[in-house]
């Protein structure tokens, strides 16, 4: 069942078609505990660029077929849903399928520890050497492109929610409110956050999927 | 000792507060530790967010580093577990009881109304960056590079262009004194 690993470097796939199989999905037994740790370590230790979800998805789906697409998706659903990163909680979630407790928190650990240990590795360093010119230009270049990447990051999740009004509206008004009124994260969260889930309630004469002015989504 | 529990405190608060992921709660993150705490600098906290962007896994993961500079090797623990802990708890429970939910329309309106502002949250992330990062003709250069890159070319890992922005600033502003506290 397990692919042997043939561990393809570079960047997974997003969305390409893979062959899944609709064969019924299975969850593993009984999967060691060492085998969840170094599985998320890989996934931790190689994981650049950001988007972890799409590396996880990668190596649980497609390597490991530890999930199939649909748990893959809903256990997304539920990382966006509640706070913390989509990459943890993710991890929590697989790993608590898995293995429960124990596997949640060996898939935490793997999935954060090779990225912990390096960004402690350089945060020292740059400690004793804020006063480098050199370090300091490299920094200053690093911070640009990150403003350039996170942008176009956003442009990229967010291209179907710009096209339409009622998204963009809701785009507007939670950037107005955190970037120029500073108003404090709680207070968007509790107010924008409930308007926006009641502007897409279930509605009756619709059938059971509200509408979405952009057309339904993934 | 209240230095270590501020760090733990403010970290905890921030993971529940993550909705929609790391550069959602960057703006609040930049508030509490630039703003409220003067923990770090201005500066500081763009250098601490770049060393974030360049090692694997959550780019968040930088929030050792903050705790760090705050009280050392316990402060970056404690801001770790604050960072992931409380978070991790409520995910963990929630999928214990999230298929309960299973057809619920209201699972695709949560779905729906969050997304906008989750995108709304991570535009702000982005600004919050943007204020400190550029300064300058070069820095909105350098920032245009790798959005176009980022953008258009998505065969090749986000991770290169800002790297590639670092070696950028590493050859053209060493000499300027750029980023200098």
């Amino acid at each position: 069942m397990n692919s042997t690993a043939d561990e393809a470097g570079g960047r997974p796939a997003t969305g390409a078609g893979e062959a899944a199989g609709e064969a019924a999905y299975v969850l593993p037994r009984g999967v060691p505990l060492w085998e969840i740790f170094l599985t998320f370590l890989l996934i931790g230790a190689t994981s650049f660029g950001g988007g972890v979800v799409a590396y996880l998805r990668a190596g649980l789906v497609i390597r490991k077929r530890w999930l199939d697409e649909e748990h893959f998706m809903s256990a997304l659903e539920i990382s966006q849903a509640l706070p913390g990163l989509n990459a943890t909680n993710m991890s929590i979630i697989v790993g608590d399928r898995l293995r429960g407790v124990a596997g949640a928190v060996i898939a935490f650990l793997g999935v954060t520890l090779p990225g912990a240990s390096l960004v402690m590795i350089l945060g020292v360093a740059y400690a004793a050497n804020s006063a480098n010119p050199y370090v300091n230009a490299t920094l200053v270049g690093v911070g640009a492109a990150a403003v350039g990447m996170l942008t176009a990051v956003t442009l990229q999740i967010g291209r179907k929610q710009f096209g339409g009004l009622i998204d963009a509206a809701i785009i507007l008004i939670t950037i107005t409110m955190v970037s120029f009124l500073h108003i404090s994260l709680l207070w968007v969260l509790l107010t924008v956050g409930p308007a926006a889930v009641l502007i897409y309630r279930p509605r009756r004469d619709d059938g059971a999927a509200p509408s979405h002015p952009a057309g339904p989504s993934a | 000792m209240s230095e270590n529990l501020s760090v733990l405190g403010v970290f905890s608060l921030l993971s529940v507060l993550a909705v929609g992921g790391g550069a959602a709660v960057l703006p609040e993150t930049k508030m509490l530790v630039v703003g409220t705490h003067h923990w770090l600098t201005d500066d500081q906290f763009r250098d601490i967010y770049g060393l974030g962007q360049v090692v694997p896994g959550p780019n968040m993961l930088m929030v050792l580093v903050i705790g760090y500079h705050v009280t050392g090797y316990l402060g970056a623990l404690l801001a770790y577990l604050g960072f992931f802990v409380p978070s991790g708890v409520i995910s963990w429970g929630a999928s214990r009881v999230w298929d309960h939910f299973e057809g619920s329309p209201w699972r695709r309106s949560l779905q729906l109304g969050m997304a906008p502002m989750v995108i709304g949250l991570m535009a702000a992330g982005a600004i919050s960056i943007a204020r400190t990062a550029i300064d300058g003709s070069l820095t909105v250069a350098i920032a245009i590079g790798a959005f176009i890159g980022v953008y258009f070319i998505k065969k090749v890992n986000p991770a290169f262009f800002v790297l590639g922005g670092g070696v950028v600033g590493l050859i053209l502003l060493s000499g300027t004194g750029a980023g200098m506290p």
